[in-house]
């Protein structure tokens, strides 16, 4: 049981990391150079990810971690419950 | 009323505002002085981190740094909040749900072994102090320049009042003291910004402003930018002019430092349950992120206004901020063509960079410096990149209550982020030293003296480092993320996500990430300065990044030495199982 939640846990750490690094790290800084031939206003697009883009979307990310893992805990805490029962 | 006596009551209001919060909110135990009793709402936890973690380098020194740097001060904006979600992801909830007191704590209960603890405590204490020192500086230069009492006594000042209400309140005391602060600091860093916005832009949301045309004219700010700094000869603003390994390195170590860091990781020790740490994580960045989304834009305002406003004007009708921050010694000119005008561009202006001030004025009333001038460019300004987010205002000229308010939001960062390192200076001292190692015998009312003792000994060194400002402050920093990152970082994340690691792994660990980090970083900075430039960088990594290489050593050697020795005993088992429990 615990090692399901365990799994799942991880399965979403990997995904939501994933994003992390491609957005600061991937966006921001490898592949900056050649997004900034692209703009959007007046920000070339690999300034304004390693500047503006990369924070809000950290921000999102610890939100969407937060709703996954609220909903992990309940489906299994209800698991355990059930189990209880019987 | 003028300037300065707007300062005087907007500080004083601010500081009773703290004391009131402090006398309101003060400790009775241990558990209150540590984690504030474990009652602290998420949203609350959340602004309180934000202050916490937002120091006076935040809020005085990164705009101003960022605005010299261009695309490269991206390493500051990025490394300081992606930290949060690393911690939000790999460290808060799991050490929440272990609920003790320290980040030595969890070090020396998961490796079993007090050798593991005091080494914990040994880079805890050097990591926080060195951060402290700088707030010290901070609170220095804010009172000379606002409120032109001496830099002593302005220390001082700061002193009591931390004095007061994180020896008497603890954490609970300087929780609410830090929402207060907070509130104070984020209003009095929008406003200016919102301000200069609509003076530059006509956009009054900085971060669109930031990318807007400036008014009357068609052309983006950030193309302007470009376009003078190349014509005085400086890197285009948005683009790298550093490599993209040291670049990448620098930001990985100030992420990876962040979530290392003692003093934030504590603050998820005090809510009520884990789901909230992992929430508080996400409103601590968004409040964080409210002021770094700002911070980029106040920089291109800066650096446009600022060159605006000194290129080719004759000294005498200089602007007033430029003299007045003459006067402290954070701004030189020296005319270097002898005509009168300021000249601005790239490179040193002086000789050995920083100006020696001597007695007595030049032609046209400039105070005189002992630098020869550096004749291999034309530029004849010297400025301390510290001042810009201060002298902001002003530049924009601003009405007098906004520079007041600046004045007080840059104490209240300072403030606020020095409490929550003197609390988890004194609180490893008085629980971890004492209790868990030396003196395991007292009680938890003489624990909660010896906590507020050393509280009150901490915040004596802490002031004498501000008094005796130590001449590597600013080198430090990169110490203080360095060790983080290479040391109590992966200490923590292995701890939690790799069972097998044992007490002879964790420490060698630990041990060879000082060592490596600290070596490094004192060879470049101290011993051979000389050498600090790329060429003789360990594959182009700059000081400044290379926690994240003694990271990687850390983890290695973490995981070869532990292979050679048994396996963690039965209980360590049963305690990760139970903190990876929901």
């Amino acid at each position: 049981m615990h090692k399901d939640y365990w799994r799942a846990n991880l399965k979403i750490l990997i995904i939501l990391l994933s994003i992390w690094f491609l957005v600061s790290f991937g966006f921001g800084i490898i592949f900056s150079d050649f997004l900034d031939q692209y703009q959007i206003g007046g920000f070339k697009l690999g300034f304004w990810f390693a500047q503006q883009g990369s924070i809000y979307l950290f921000v999102v990310l610890i939100f969407i971690y937060v709703y996954l893992m609220n909903k992990l805990d309940k489906k299994y805490k209800d698991h355990n419950d059930e189990e209880d029962k019987h | 009323m003028d300037t300065q006596s707007l300062t005087y009551l907007f500080v004083g209001l601010s500081f009773a505002l703290y004391i009131g919060i402090a006398i309101w909110s003060r400790a009775q135990s241990t558990n209150d002085f540590y984690i504030a009793g474990k009652g602290v709402k998420p949203v609350a936890n959340g602004m309180a981190t934000a202050a916490d973690w937002m120091s006076a380098a935040s809020f005085i020194s990164m705009a101003g740094l960022i605005a010299f740097l261009g695309k490269d001060g991206s390493v500051y904006l990025m490394g300081w909040t992606g930290g949060y979600v690393l911690l939000a992801l790999l460290l808060a909830p799991y050490l929440r749900k272990f609920g003790q007191y320290t980040v030595p704590d969890f070090i020396g209960t998961r490796y079993y072994s007090n050798a593991a603890r005091l080494v914990a405590v040994i880079c805890l204490i050097f990591v926080s102090f060195t951060y402290v020192a700088g707030q010290m500086r901070g609170v220095g230069i804010v009172f000379s320049r606002f409120l032109e009492v001496d830099i002593n006594l302005g220390v001082v000042i700061g002193m009591c009042i931390v004095f007061f209400y994180a020896v008497l309140g603890g954490m609970k005391g300087i929780t609410y003291t830090q929402v207060a602060q907070y509130c104070v600091l984020i209003f009095a860093y929008l406003v200016p910004a919102i301000f200069i916005s609509i003076l530059v832009t006509g956009n009054p949301v900085p971060q669109l402003g930031f990318g807007d045309t400036l008014v009357d004219s068609s052309t983006y700010l950030l193309d302007k930018l470009d376009q003078v700094t190349t014509d005085l000869g400086f890197n285009a603003y948005t683009e790298n002019s550093k490599s993209k390994i040291d670049i990448f390195c620098i930001t990985a170590a100030l992420m990876f430092g962040t979530a290392g860091l003692p003093h934030v990781i504590v603050r998820f020790f005090t809510v009520p349950k884990v789901s909230d740490a992992r929430k508080s994580a996400g409103y601590a960045l968004i409040f964080i992120a409210i002021l770094y989304s700002t911070a980029p834009a106040v920089s291109a305002f800066a650096r446009v206004n600022f060159i605006d406003s000194v290129q080719n004007v004759e000294y005498q009708s200089s602007p007033e901020w430029f003299q007045n921050w003459e006067d402290i010694g954070l701004i030189a000119w020296k005319d270097k063509n002898e005509d009168g005008l300021i000249q601005y561009s790239a490179g040193n202006a002086l000789e050995g960079t920083k100006p020696k001030f001597v007695e007595g004025e030049g032609n046209y009333g400039e105070r005189l410096v002992s630098n020869d001038a550096n004749q291999a460019n034309n530029n004849e300004v010297y400025i301390d990149r510290d001042i810009m987010v201060l002298a902001n205002p002003e530049i924009a000229q601003l009405p007098g209550w906004v520079i007041a308010l600046v004045a007080a939001g840059a104490l209240a960062a300072a403030l606020s982020t020095a409490a929550g390192l003197l609390l988890v200076i004194s609180a490893s001292v008085s629980h971890d030293l004492l209790k868990k190692t030396f003196m395991p015998k007292i009680t938890d009312k003489q624990e909660l003296l010896y906590a507020r003792c050393s509280a009150a000994v901490a915040i004596l060194v802490a002031g004498l480092f501000g008094i005796y400002p130590p001449g590597f402050v600013a080198q430090v920093v990169a110490f203080a993320f360095g060790l983080a990152a290479s040391t109590i970082f992966p200490a923590l994340f292995l701890g939690i996500f790799y069972k097998r690691l044992n007490m002879q792994g964790a420490i060698a660990g630990m041990l060879s990430g000082l060592i490596f980090t600290s070596s490094y970083i004192s060879y470049f900075k101290f011993i051979n300065i000389e050498f600090n430039y790329a060429q003789h960088w360990f594959l182009g990594i700059s000081p400044e990044g290379i926690g994240f290489i003694g990271m990687m050593i850390n983890i290695v050697i973490a995981l070869a030495v532990s292979s050679f020795y048994s396996k963690p005993p039965e209980h360590v088992y049963e305690m990760v199982d139970n903190i990876r429990r929901p």
